[in-house]
C-alpha cells in the first residue's frame, strides 16, 4: 500500500531536520520510495588517478541543428501552453564559462504528459510537441531555449504525489567527472514542499539553485515569459583542454 | 561557487537521452572492436529496466563524443561509422541489459562509465577493467570488490560486466571529488 502525504511529509520534515547542508541529495533517501534499492551501501572510493575522468568528450556541430534549442518549432503546428524561453550560464566552481558544450532538455507538455509508453497520465498529448531539445553553450557559456511551460504530473511514489513543473536538463563539462543531470523548477510552485525528489536536496539555500528566476527583461512583448536559471557544474575540471577551449 | 544540486534522470528520459547507435564507440567490422555487455541489479538483485550508462575513453588527445544529427529532419543520425569517438551512451532493455561495441583502452586500462536511473538521485561512476591489470586503483581494493570491476571474457572479443547497485555483491563506485 503507499503511503499517504502526511507519512512522506514527516518523513521529508525528519530529514530537513538533520539536514548536513549538503550541495547533492544523500542517494539514500526514503521519502522517494525508489531510492531504496538504488543507492549503494558501501562508501564510493576515490581512485589514485583519473585520467580518464578529467577529460570528457566534446560535443560538436554535427551533434545539434540550429532548430534544436527551439522545442516549439518540432511539428507543423504550434504546442498549447504558455510560451517561455529559458537562458542561463553554465560555469565550473571556479566561475569560469563551460563553452561550446552539449546541453540537453526533456520535459512534459502544458498538460503535464510525457509522449513515453510508461507515461499513463491521463491528461492529453500534444501533436505539436515532443519536448526535447539540445544546444551547445556559446563562448561565454550561455544556452538558451525556447519552449512552452511543462504542466505539474501525478507519479506513484505515495498517494496523491504530484511533481511541480520542471525541465530536466544533461549537462557536459570539459570533464567526465563533472557530468550532471538535474531538474529545473519554477518560482513559487505551490508543490514544492509535498515533493520528495526537490526536497531531497535537504539543504534550504541549495534547494533554491534548482530554482529558476521570472525574469521580465527576458520577456518578449507579446510573444513569451522569459525566465533565468545559471548552472555551476561540480566536481574536478578539466584545466588541461583550457586554452583550447 | 557552490554547485547545481543533482536530481534524478527519472523514468522518462528515454526519448531525450539515447539516440541512433549510442552503443557504437566504433563501427561495426572496425580492427580490434570487442563488445561490452552485461546486466544492471538493484539491491533486491532485480535488472533495473531504466538506467542510462554512458561510457567514456580518454586517449592522449582526448577525442570528441559523438551524437550526430540528421541535418534534414533533425533525427539522430549516429555515428559517422569510421571513427571511434571515445562516447557511448545506452539504456538498459526490460531486462537490465546492456552493450556497447568499442575497442580496448589505449592511455588507461579502463572505461569509464556513469550510471543514471530512475531511484538514483545523483549519478555513480565506475570503471570496466577487461582484466586485473594490477593498475593503482585495483591494487588498493581487497579481492573480493576489486573483482567487482573485471569484466570477465565469455568469448573471443566478448566481455561481460554486470553493474550490482546495492548488495553482497555491490560494485565499486567511486568518488571524483
Ligand atoms: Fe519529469
Amino acid at each position: 500500500m503507499p503511503d499517504p502525504q502526511d507519512v512522506i511529509s514527516r518523513e521529508i520534515a525528519e530529514l530537513a531536520a538533520k539536514s548536513d547542508g549538503a550541495d547533492h541529495p544523500a542517494r539514500d533517501y526514503p521519502p522517494y520510495r525508489s531510492s531504496g534499492l538504488r543507492h549503494p551501501h558501501r562508501p564510493l572510493v576515490a581512485p589514485p588517478e583519473a585520467y580518464a575522468e578529467l577529460r570528457g568528450p566534446v560535443f560538436g556541430a554535427t551533434d545539434v541543428t540550429p532548430l534544436d534549442a527551439d522545442l516549439t518549432r518540432q511539428h507543423p503546428g504550434e504546442p498549447l501552453g504558455e510560451r517561455i524561453t529559458v537562458t542561463g550560464r553554465v560555469v565550473d566552481r571556479d566561475g569560469r564559462p563551460v563553452r561550446h558544450q552539449l546541453v540537453e532538455v526533456w520535459q512534459a507538455n502544458a498538460s503535464g504528459r510525457y509522449p513515453h509508453q510508461r507515461d499513463q497520465h491521463p491528461a492529453p498529448l500534444d501533436p505539436n510537441f515532443t519536448g526535447t531539445g539540445r544546444c551547445l553553450t556559446d563562448a561565454d557559456g550561455v544556452y538558451a531555449f525556447t519552449t512552452i511551460k511543462p504542466g505539474a504530473y501525478p507519479w506513484k511514489n505515495h498517494v496523491n504525489a504530484w511533481r511541480p513543473a520542471h525541465i530536466h536538463f544533461s549537462v557536459f563539462g570539459t570533464a567526465f567527472a563533472q557530468r550532471l543531470v538535474t531538474q529545473m523548477y519554477f518560482p513559487g510552485d505551490p508543490l514544492f514542499a509535498y515533493d520528495p525528489i526537490l526536497q531531497s536536496v535537504t539543504d534550504e539555500k541549495a534547494r533554491a539553485r534548482l530554482v529558476a528566476a521570472y525574469d521580465h527583461d527576458l520577456s518578449q512583448p507579446e510573444w513569451s515569459l522569459g525566465y533565468r536559471w545559471d548552472i555551476v557544474l561540480d566536481g574536478p575540471s578539466a584545466t588541461w583542454m583550457e586554452e583550447g577551449r | 561557487m557552490r554547485p547545481t544540486p543533482s536530481q534524478t534522470v527519472g523514468p522518462f528520459y528515454g526519448y531525450a537521452l539515447p539516440f541512433r547507435d549510442g552503443g557504437d564507440l566504433v563501427p561495426p567490422g572496425h580492427p580490434g572492436a570487442i563488445s561490452v555487455h552485461g546486466h544492471v541489479y538493484d539491491g533486491a538483485g532485480d535488472p533495473v529496466p531504466d538506467a542510462l550508462l554512458e561510457f567514456w575513453q580518454a586517449d592522449a588527445e582526448g577525442r570528441p563524443g559523438s551524437m550526430r544529427r540528421d541535418e534534414v529532419d533533425g533525427s539522430f543520425a549516429g555515428r559517422d561509422g569510421v571513427t571511434l569517438t571515445g562516447f557511448g551512451r545506452v539504456a538498459t532493455g526490460l531486462d537490465g541489459h546492456w552493450a556497447i561495441r568499442t575497442v580496448r583502452p589505449a592511455a588507461v586500462p579502463y572505461i569509464s562509465v556513469c550510471l543514471f536511473a530512475r531511484g538514483l538521485l545523483h549519478h555513480l561512476y565506475t570503471r570496466v577493467y577487461l582484466e586485473d591489470s594490477g593498475d593503482a586503483l585495483l591494487e588498493s581494493l581487497p579481492a573480493d570488490r576489486r573483482s567487482t570491476l573485471v569484466a570477465r571474457p565469455e568469448r573471443d572479443g566478448v566481455y561481460r560486466f554486470d553493474v550490482r547497485i546495492q548488495g553482497d555483491a555491490e560494485t565499486v563506485f567511486l568518488d571524483l571529488g
